[in-house]
């Protein structure tokens, strides 16, 4: 079976914290990581291939670092890694980044999975895995908690707010996967040493044929006009009482007073 | 392409460096240098108070005749044979913008006999309803619906289009959106018009939340967005309304489906329809076990609130991931959150922060969830959440 998994790596947004003073992002020592949901993805693709064989290849489409989270995917037991990085992939959005991905991905050969995070922590978009799905013209199945393989079709338990739906899809399949599915393991010795003699090829805008117009900000129909941080909620009233029955009845009479209730 | 510091005009005051959200501006030799991180968003260009920085602008030529395109649609998602409440949020919001821009609000309904919720479409402001019926929509399915979903578009050119960001809007949203080739905007939490170029401005949370980003859709055609459940008000319904019906055949065949639907597990009650709720419980690690639950249960029903939990009281295997609320888990925004034994991370606030009131309880007067509650108490949970649902349970009575 060949799956592709398609990684991002992503500053570790729990460790960015506003500056109160000048309301600005605190990003010193916010280490790049690999996107949480894209590591359980890698970890539901080895736990696919050690069950019905085949071949984990894991992509990225970012700068020369990102070449980072790719070696942490091969020491988890991927097997091969490839980054598509070029300059002319700058200012890619959602759209952009999915042709490109999806021109990759054909570049690759045949694939019978794709795997994705459910969204990247950065941007929490969503929309890259059914971006690649509809430009390789595949099917898609988001949100998935359970993944069954049988012969060429592929059996997904996906959560559905209260529920779960269960779809059955002949491969090749775009599927994203939620935090329940696996808990990504971590990487052994040998696979680190693997990882870290590993040569990872980097393939351009020319090696993957991309279209000029279609990539980049050339191909970003979306475009950031301002970034600003949030307003601060107000500040809130904190109850100190003696006792919890005197907290509740203030809290009481100050939602009663807010008209809340 | 590119964004460039002038050398000559930068006085080195580093002002940009921490308007990048991407760490991509470094100080060298006391200048600016934008370093391989860029992804040309532009965001320290109005900061730098001698107009040293610089995005070239691409040359975008027509790609399109944006003037054939008019008119604002939403997508009425419905389940269970009733049109959801962020349609309805939508039709509400929809309506100023359309009203802004002198241009019909319509809404896009697909599905299998569902003639009926096109009166609930009016009601809530539409002006036409695009109807797409068959057999084949009678579920959700992502081919079928996006198939439906683009011909219509294709078909009748609207200028914006806005989608719920459900787990199924945000599964056909970025579909659509790349079979027309068009800009789609994430999880919206704020839309307005820009008063000059007429353009959406549509506005999302990044980075978990911790910065806010204005974008547009300049050049292509509809201007497309998912946008949260639970921010924007449910208008007041008009059952007098009157609108355009327009029916639309449908080109999908039931060989189409590519995936096909097995069967529905039920795994909880309404206690985790975190989404539609307007009063959530959740309850964190400060429960310190799952028995404890029990409480923030009965307060939930007391309520009739949904039942949410934090990440930690997710891992430790005390509730089901189902319940999870936060960047990992569900985003929600219910009127009323209460966060009990919750410190309040960053990941947690991501998911609950457009909430209308935020309670805390926690007896840690210096945990997090306190900077961002709107009420407070600082005592045991155990003791607290059953005096409150006793208040309620009494308030509920004498109000009847």
């Amino acid at each position: 079976m060949e799956i592709v998994v398609c990684v991002k790596q992503v500053p570790d947004t729990t460790e960015v914290k506003i500056d109160p003073v000048k309301n600005t992002l605190i990003r010193e020592g916010v280490p790049s990581i690999v996107n949480p949901f894209d590591k359980i993805a890698v970890e539901v693709a080895i736990q696919l291939k050690e069950k019905h064989g085949g071949r984990v290849r894991v992509v990225s489409m970012g700068p020369p670092m990102a070449k980072d989270a790719l070696k942490e995917c091969l020491a988890m037991g991927a097997d091969e890694a490839i980054l598509v990085s070029d300059r002319a992939f700058a200012g890619a959005d959602t759209l952009a980044t999915s042709y490109t991905l999806a021109e990759t991905i054909r570049k690759m050969g045949p694939v019978d999975i794709i795997l994705c995070g459910k969204q990247a922590i950065d941007g929490d978009t969503a929309q890259v895995g059914p971006g690649i799905a509809e430009n390789l013209g595949m099917p898609q199945i988001t949100y998935a908690a359970k993944i069954e393989v049988n012969g060429d079709t592929v059996k997904v338990d996906r959560e559905h707010e209260a529920v779960y739906e269960v779809y059955e899809v002949k491969m090749p399949v775009m599927i994203t996967v939620v935090k329940s599915i696996a808990e990504p393991r971590f990487p052994t010795v040998k696979g680190t040493m693997r990882a870290n003699r590993a040569e990872i090829p980097v393939w351009s805008a020319a090696d993957i044929n991309a279209d000029e117009k279609r990539i980049g900000l050339n191909g970003s129909p979306t475009q950031v006009r301002r970034i600003f941080t949030p307003k601060q909620r107000s500040n809130g009233e904190i109850i100190q009482a003696e006792t919890a029955s005197e907290a509740v009845a203030q809290l009481m009479s100050k939602l009663s007073d807010a008209k809340i209730i | 392409m590119a964004v460039i510091v002038n050398q000559e005009k930068c006085i080195g005051c580093s002002a940009c460096v921490p308007a990048c959200p991407f760490n991509a501006i470094d100080m060298a030799g006391g200048k600016a240098v934008i370093n391989e991180k860029c992804t040309l968003c532009g965001a320290c260009v109005p900061v730098c108070p001698v107009e040293a920085i610089l995005r070239e602008e691409v040359e975008r030529t027509a790609l399109m005749d944006k003037t054939q395109y008019k008119g604002v649609w939403v997508f009425i998602e419905h389940e269970e044979g009733a049109v959801k409440g962020v349609a309805h949020e939508l039709l509400g919001e929809g309506r100023k913008l359309a009203d802004e821009l002198g241009e019909p609000l319509a809404g896009v309904l697909i599905g299998h006999n569902v003639l009926a919720m096109a009166s609930d479409a009016f009601a809530s402001g539409a002006d036409k309803v695009y109807l797409v019926e068959g057999p084949e929509y009678e579920h959700y399915n992502t081919d079928a619906y996006a198939a439906a979903f683009t011909d219509v578009t294709q078909t009748y050119k609207p200028s914006s289009v806005l989608i719920g960001a459900t787990n199924n809007g945000r599964d056909l949203a970025p579909r659509v959106a790349a079979q027309l080739g068009t800009g789609l905007c994430a999880d919206c939490t704020g839309l307005s018009i820009d008063p000059e170029t007429k353009l959406v401005i549509w506005t999302r949370p990044a980075f978990g939340g911790n910065i806010m980003a204005d974008i547009l859709c300049p050049e292509h055609r509809p201007q497309m967005g998912t946008v949260r459940p639970k921010v924007f008000k449910k208008p007041v319904a008009d059952p007098a309304r009157k609108g355009e019906l327009i029916k639309v055949a449908s080109k999908v065949k039931a060989a189409d489906l590519r995936v096909k639907l097995l069967e529905i597990i039920q795994v909880c009650t309404t206690s985790c329809n975190l989404e539609e709720a307007d009063i959530i419980v959740s309850g964190g690690r400060g429960m310190n076990k799952p028995e404890n639950f029990c409480v923030i249960e009965e307060l939930a029903e007391v309520l009739g609130g949904a039942v949410g939990a934090s990440r930690a009281a997710v891992d430790a295997g005390w509730k089901p991931v189902m319940h999870q609320v936060g960047q990992t888990g569900k985003t929600v925004g219910p009127k009323i959150y209460f966060a009990c034994g919750i410190s309040g991370a960053i990941q947690h606030l991501a998911g609950m922060s457009s909430s209308d009131t935020i309670i805390a309880i926690n007896k840690d007067v210096d945990a997090p969830i306190f900077t961002m509650a709107d009420y407070g108490i600082v005592g045991d949970v155990m003791e607290v959440i059953p005096l409150l649902t006793a208040e309620f349970k009494k308030y509920k009575a004498a109000s009847k």
